[in-house]
């Protein structure tokens, strides 16, 4: 099955996102350790990606851990956890 | 259970955690409401039995939303599954905490460090449910060709270069990496799914995928198509 993909600025899109994070980046067990740190680095507005950029990278190219970090921080900004 | 919740520790590596705290120069202390969770549970007898049951209670009310935040794109999941689910992840997660009480540090709330065990524990239970009947595509299902026509002829050919490029590239992995990176990145595989079909780990499986990708960029700088959106600063 193919599909169609209309100019070059999409290709390297796609590309960009199958190919992930070009930097050092933590491994999946390295960001479990820290998810809670970063989550509420967020929410108290700090820059998290920037204080931890090897997380900020892990999450760009891990949909698994991504999907963990959205949940944690919806969670929080829901009101659970407390 | 997860295995990646209580997988072998990193022992020689310092987490980002320790680097910003180093950093900064501060050491803080876990906050008052943290500590007294943690000799709750360090406690025995009605005192620990009741720690315990307050902190299931918080970790099924966690793993009931982190479902009920995936449901919707599984629609093989229904009520009674669900909620099955919610208790085997609350279960599990609090096996999990009381079994690496001692690593809780107080970097964040106790809380918060908690329902991270839920959160992941469910989202495993939810994906790893939802595939248990599907096949794992490990050959490419789906790969982009340029339009015919496409908006321009220099867009068409670029467009149509690096997806040619990034093919071949990816027919130059080893086997194993190119199983791993065709399902996770090109086919949308869950990587725990992934992981319990091949008999592996979350972590193990990255580590194939992120060679994977090293090597792809490798190869397309080596031809000139270097992809520099995603550099990290």
């Amino acid at each position: 099955m193919t599909a169609n993909m209309p100019d070059g600025a999409d290709a390297r899109v796609l590309a960009e996102r199958l190919l992930g994070p070009k930097g050092p980046e933590l491994t999946c067990e390295e960001c479990f350790d820290v998810l809670d740190v970063y989550v509420e680095r967020e929410l108290a507005d700090a820059d998290a990606g920037a204080a931890m950029p090897a997380m900020r990278a892990h999450l760009a190219g891990c949909s698994a851990c991504r999907d963990d970090y959205d949940s944690l921080l919806a969670l929080l900004r829901n009101g659970f956890g407390a | 259970m997860f295995a990646f919740l209580d997988g072998p520790r990193f022992s020689g590596s310092v987490t980002e955690s320790q680097r910003a705290a180093v950093a900064s120069g501060v050491t803080v202390p876990p906050d008052l409401v943290s500590q007294s969770w943690v000799a709750r549970l360090n406690r025995s007898g009605a005192e620990r039995d009741a720690a315990v049951a307050e902190l299931h209670g918080l970790l099924l009310r966690t793993a009931r939303f982190e479902i009920n935040r995936r449901w919707a794109a599984f629609s093989n999941l229904y009520g009674a599954d669900l909620d099955d689910l919610a208790w085997q992840s609350a279960d599990d997660a609090l096996m999990s905490i009381v079994r690496r009480l001692g690593d809780f540090r107080g970097d964040s709330q106790f809380t918060t460090w908690a329902c991270k065990f839920a959160i992941v524990e469910a989202g495993v239970k939810v994906r790893r449910h939802a595939w248990r009947t599907r096949e794992i595509p490990l050959a490419p299902a789906f790969w982009p060709v340029v339009a015919d026509p496409a908006p321009g002829p220099h867009q068409h050919a670029e467009a149509r270069d690096l997806l040619w490029a990034l093919r071949e590239e990816v027919d130059r992995l080893t086997g194993r990496q190119r199983e791993v990176f065709v399902a996770i990145a090109l086919n949308d595989v869950p990587i725990d799914v992934l992981a319990e079909r091949l008999n592996t780990t979350r972590g193990a499986l990255y580590k194939v995928l992120h060679d994977a990708r090293r090597k792809l960029r490798t190869g397309l700088e080596a031809r000139g198509l270097g992809i520099t959106m995603g550099e990290q600063s």
